[in-house]
């Protein structure tokens, strides 16, 4: 099954999307990506019981902050795959790269104004 | 411990508009426990006001500290070498904290990142719940361990009112009757008897009657 999926995503794993907090998803936003998404197990399948649906809480956390400050909460989403399904997984990629390219990059770097275009631009492509 | 809880980002930002390096100083007191205004809720709130202010436009330089805690002096002064350096502070600690920051660093303004809601206690993980309201005088050798003052809406010490119905209180059907507890409290102590001792009319000067209130230990002072 080799499937291809947008090059874009640079994948953070983790152990266990319980272990992602509020703050790497801030920060991801901080550091220029355009999008977050996180990939949890299927819920009921989390090997930690519960891992997967406090990371959804979080995310959900999150997207209140980015609402409020202005960056948009749509840019970050919690998806549910198991890791058996590489065609899930590709899938949820190209849904989310097609989002956030249809939203644009991420307002802070239209925003730095001043930054160098070159700068600006090797951020772009980040969707973490 | 005092509970707090976070103000919304966009007060914080309308307080700190005109500023462009800040201190986001938590503590490590009950603000911590209660997830307001501990270590991590100063990086989320530094990340969160550093987001809105690049897309704005006005990027904003945030120093993140968090004092062992902000309503104890030499906790304060651990800040004093380089708090002049920036313009502005905004403290996550409880209203104390906030006051007594303001008191020690008379130059630069204060501002509060949280609100300071009650004394509780942590009824589930993230569940806060009411249970003193500092009247000073305590009364619970009275009433089972449960606080009239706080639990009863009507802060009734001769309860319950006509307004208790099915263990529930009028004011809010989810509120549980504070005297239905301290009833149910006392039948299982066996202490029922109890509740015909009429507490007498309250005396508030020992609460927030008489202003901001003091207590000096004479043992203790230096």
């Amino acid at each position: 099954m080799r499937l291809s999926y947008p090059t874009n995503i640079k994948i953070i794993q983790v152990p266990c999307t319980g272990k992602v907090d509020v703050l790497y998803l801030l920060k991801a936003f901080q550091r220029g990506a355009d999008g977050v998404y996180v990939a949890g197990c299927m819920e009921g399948d989390c090997h930690f019981l519960t891992g997967n649906l406090r990371a959804r809480k979080r995310v959900e956390y999150a997207k209140k902050i980015l609402d409020e400050v202005g960056i948009g909460g749509e840019r970050l989403e919690m998806y549910n795959m198991s890791a058996a399904d590489g065609p899930r997984f590709v899938e949820v990629a190209k849904e989310m790269t097609e989002k956030i390219k249809k939203l644009g990059p991420n307002p802070i770097k239209l925003c730095a104004g001043a930054a160098s275009e070159e700068n600006t631009q090797k951020k772009t492509d980040g969707v973490a | 411990m005092i509970i707090g809880k976070a103000k919304p980002i966009k007060d914080v930002l309308a307080m700190i508009e005109n500023h462009s390096k800040i201190i986001i100083a938590g503590c490590r007191g009950c603000v911590t426990v209660c997830s307001a205004g501990g270590e991590k809720e100063v990086e989320i709130l530094s990340a969160a006001l550093s987001l809105a202010r690049e897309k704005n436009g006005k990027p904003i330089e945030i120093k993140e500290v968090t004092l062992e805690r902000q309503c104890d002096s030499e906790y304060l002064e651990t800040i004093r070498s380089f708090v002049e350096e920036y313009e502005a502070i905004v403290s996550i600690a409880c209203g104390a904290g906030v006051q007594f920051m303001a008191e020690k660093f008379r130059r630069i303004p204060m501002y509060p990142g949280i609100d300071t809601n009650f004394i509780g206690v942590t009824e589930a993980q993230g569940v806060w719940t009411e249970r003193c309201q500092a009247c000073g005088d305590c009364k619970l050798h009275l009433t089972g361990g449960i606080c009239p003052i706080t639990r009863c809406a009507k802060s009734l010490l001769n309860g319950p009112c006509g307004g208790s119905s099915k263990g529930k209180c009028e004011v809010n059907p989810e509120l549980d009757c504070g005297w239905q507890l301290i009833y149910d409290r006392l039948k299982e102590l066996g202490k029922l008897d109890q509740l015909e001792i009429i507490i007498p009319i309250n005396d508030w000067s020992t609460s927030r009657d008489g202003g901001p209130r003091k207590i000096i230990r004479e043992d203790l002072t230096l």
